[in-house]
């Protein structure tokens, strides 16, 4: 939490700074400068989830996150995402109690700052809220590496091996799926 | 009900269809249900009209059976709250709706009981039992006797603390709850409990055979079938597995999870408890039918019930006592070496054991058991009991795991294939009283429906293909089939109609935790998706896709 807002450029939350302030050795601790920041939040403003725009169609822009480029990074969010029981939903991608995230098809979108709402803010057909639960700067590793599940990742920067017992290629290896908005999740009425 | 009568038979007395004629079956109507996810429910019919429930989100049809096609009477939606499906570990199922005394009892997948009038389609009361925030489900079908609704939850792979609750059949206020876990006085065992082995006499052993507060988060739901015998008015249901899955987390007999309990109706007191797994080490949950034969054996004439059970063997017991009488395996098992009947204790092979960051190759049956909540059904004429069953093996690697509120606690990466001889699923007919089998039908994949058997010698059951086959309950030989829209996982009803002739009703549509693949969309690329169902049903989607139709049968005019 600190670190997060203590990077941001936003300019928001300078009674957080405060706060951070005082304690601000434990901050300092938990800081890791080679890690890059993570996106300005001003950045999510750009983001939509319908390609419809009455009046003037604005330029979607995708947020970065700059863990995307960050091995490190990358392979926090892949523990993350154990430690946290998303697999236990989600298994290694391919899906079971929630949707798959290897595949193309988003409901709730694929930007990065999508990701992070929908771990933030949970979906409405099951997908849990875990706004407070986990630290802000860890929702953004996670989102990297929900996306490179999908092959969105360079390379070089998505994880080469499995933690454990082989199920499917590793996120490196696994092709890349073009990202595609499907409005209905594959919940009771809907078809896919 | 679904079991057909308190002992659980799906025994139907009609012989009208019968190993002759059944080649002249055809289809009198159908009926969408609107919901494309795993059909599991049974049908049930009563005052010329029938109950259907369907999966998330638990619409109750009643389909008036006096008009020809089968007009709707009225339907009732209970609304239940989305987020529950994302905690129902394998499909949004539900197993089916009862009928008793005017009203149809069900359950909502967002853990409620609902009871609503017969003939208005009118609510009477809903009384909401369990919390999805904790990861608790319902699907189960309740049996309702004299005035007690019993319904118990699911969740055990959410770290719940599992129960069986009786409600009061008219106002649906709770009479009693017993859970499945932790101390006496809360798993209702008294000076009633008279288990008959060793292992299971003691104070709070839901409590001392598990680690500090284990037993809290620890699982036990009742989430499969119950039985009831009338003469001795006790109640007969399996607990599930013990979570989490990791048993390294859990040392002990995980003491009530993975058994077997004997309660008295009235109270809830428990008479005797069993368990088949104890220290249950491959989710092998005790939900099981218990279905209850009076048969002779061993030259007397005995209450008996038998059970299939997940970790492979059929269960011959006294169901007076507790006392086990065979424990045959009826699919290949290399996860035990059998059961000792001197102490009632399944005797593990240590080398099928799961070890933390160590995968253990080709244990069988994997985690679905060599038989999951497919009920079987049991004729008293021939005495055989007709099990629908698997056939799957699995490599494992446990992994440690947290407890998260309302997230999954289960610790263990499953990839799970076809056991010996490839196919998937077999439909068998075992002698009970001799502890055979008579003939076995190999099926492609898992055989995940339920059975009916009839007066007229035929069974029927549904494969994931979605094949509705009707067979030669003495031989075994095919009948008849018909192929249905989707893969069928529901339940046979067998029933008389107002104009006097039998037919046998399916819900099709595929799904449950075998069907996953296809009612959740699962990606086939990678194979520990649900729970490593996936990894054995990749070519599931090739052969069939989503859906929710109610099939009725009848002869030929
Ligand atoms: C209790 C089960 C559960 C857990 C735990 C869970 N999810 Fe989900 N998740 C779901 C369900 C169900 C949905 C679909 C929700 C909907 O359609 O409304 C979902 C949706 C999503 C989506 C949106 C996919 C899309 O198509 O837009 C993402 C991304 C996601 N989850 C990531 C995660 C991450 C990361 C975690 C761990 C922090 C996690 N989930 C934990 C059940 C879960």
């Amino acid at each position: 939490m600190c670190s997060l807002f203590a990077n941001s450029h936003s300019g928001a939350p300078i009674l957080l700074v405060a706060f951070c302030a005082l304690a601000v050795a434990a901050c300092e601790r938990e800081e890791r400068q080679f890690r890059p920041k993570p996106p300005e939040a001003a950045l999510t403003n750009t983001i939509h989830m319908s390609p419809i725009q009455p009046g003037m169609p604005r330029l979607a822009v995708q947020t970065r996150n700059d863990y995307e480029s960050n091995a490190h990074a990358v392979a926090q969010g892949q523990q993350l995402f154990r430690a946290y029981n998303c697999n236990g939903c989600h298994s290694n991608g391919g899906g079971g109690m929630g949707p798959p995230l290897m595949d193309g098809k988003w409901v709730y979108g694929s930007d990065p700052a999508n990701i992070v709402a929908t771990i933030l803010e949970g979906r409405p057909n099951g997908m849990p809220s875990f706004r407070g639960k986990i630290p802000e700067q860890q929702v953004w590793e996670l989102a990297a590496y929900v996306r490179s599940m999908s092959g969105l990742l360079a390379k070089d920067v998505a994880p080469g091996r499995p933690d454990h017992m082989a199920v499917k290629n590793p996120e490196n290896e696994t092709e890349r799926m073009p990202p595609k908005q499907t409005g209905t999740p594959p919940s009771a009425l809907g078809t896919d | 009900m679904p079991g057909k009568n308190y002992a659980g038979h799906r025994f139907s007395g009609l012989d009208q269809i019968n190993v002759d004629n059944a080649k002249n079956l055809q289809v009198a109507w159908t009926f969408s249900v609107g919901v494309l996810r795993g059909q599991e429910a049974a049908p049930i019919v009563a005052d010329n009209t029938m109950f259907v429930v369907t999966p998330y989100p638990n619409i109750l049809y009643a389909i008036d059976l006096t008009k020809p096609g089968g007009p709707l009477k009225w339907k009732f939606e209970p609304q239940p709250a989305a987020a529950a499906q994302g905690v129902a570990c394998c499909d949004t199922v539900n197993r089916g709706a009862v009928y008793a005394g005017g009203k149809v009892f069900f359950n909502t997948l967002d853990d409620q009981a609902i009871a609503v009038d017969a003939n208005t389609g009118r609510e009477v009361w809903r009384a909401k039992l369990g919390d999805i925030s904790q990861g608790e489900t319902m699907t189960m079908a309740p049996l309702v006797v004299k005035d007690k609704v019993l319904v118990g939850n699911s969740g055990g792979e959410m770290g719940v603390r599992g129960w069986i609750t009786a409600l009061d059949a008219s106002t649906g206020k709770i009479a009693w709850r017993a859970y499945s876990t932790g101390p006496d006085a809360d798993v209702l065992i008294g000076d009633q409990f008279h288990p008959f082995y060793e292992q299971d006499r003691g104070t709070d052993l839901g409590v001392k055979s598990w680690p500090p507060e284990a037993w809290k988060i620890g699982g036990g739901t009742v989430w499969g079938w119950v039985t009831y015998d009338p003469a001795a008015n006790l109640v007969y249901y399996g607990t599930a597995n013990p979570g989490p899955w990791n048993p390294d987390q859990r040392p002990g007999d995980n003491k009530w999870t993975s058994g077997i309990f004997a309660r008295d109706l009235d109270t809830g007191q428990a008479r005797w408890f069993y368990q088949w797994s104890p220290h249950d080490l491959h989710d092998y949950d005790g939900v099981n039918e218990s279905v209850l034969v009076d048969l002779d054996y061993g030259g007397k004439a005995r209450k008996l019930l038998v059970h299939p059970d997940r970790n492979g063997y059929l269960y011959l017991m006294d169901r007076g006592t507790g006392e086990v009488l065979y424990a045959k395996p009826f699919a290949p098992i290399t996860t035990s070496t059998g059961v000792d009947l001197e102490t009632g204790r399944l005797q593990y092979n240590p080398a099928a054991k799961p070890i933390p960051g160590q995968v253990v190759r080709n244990g069988c049956p994997a985690s679905p058991g060599a038989k999951d909540w497919q009920p079987s059904a049991f004729s008293p004429k021939t005495k055989f009991l007709y099990i629908p069953h698997n056939n799957l093996c699995q490599d494992v690697e446990a992994t440690q795991t947290s407890y998260i509120a309302g997230t999954p606690y289960v610790g263990m990466d499953v990839r799970m294939n076809a056991g010996p001889g490839g196919h998937r699923g077999k439909f068998s007919a075992w002698d009970v009283a001799k502890g055979e089998e008579v003939w076995g039908i190999d099926e492609d994949f898992p055989a995940w429906s339920g059975a009916a058997v009839t007066a007229g010698g035929v069974v029927f059951y549904g494969t994931m293909e979605g094949w509705f086959k009707a067979v030669n309950a003495e031989t075994g030989k095919e009948l008849w089939k018909f192929k249905t829209g989707s893969g069928i996982i529901g339940q046979p009803t067998v029933y008389r109609g107002p104009d006097g002739n039998e037919y046998v009703a399916i819900l099709s549509g595929v799904g449950g935790w075998s069907g996953a693949i296809v009612a959740g969309g699962l990606d086939p690329r990678d194979g520990s998706a649900a729970l490593g169902f996936v990894n054995a049903m990749r070519d599931l989607p090739d052969k069939t896709a989503r859906g929710g139709t109610l099939y009725v049968f009848a002869l030929r005019q």
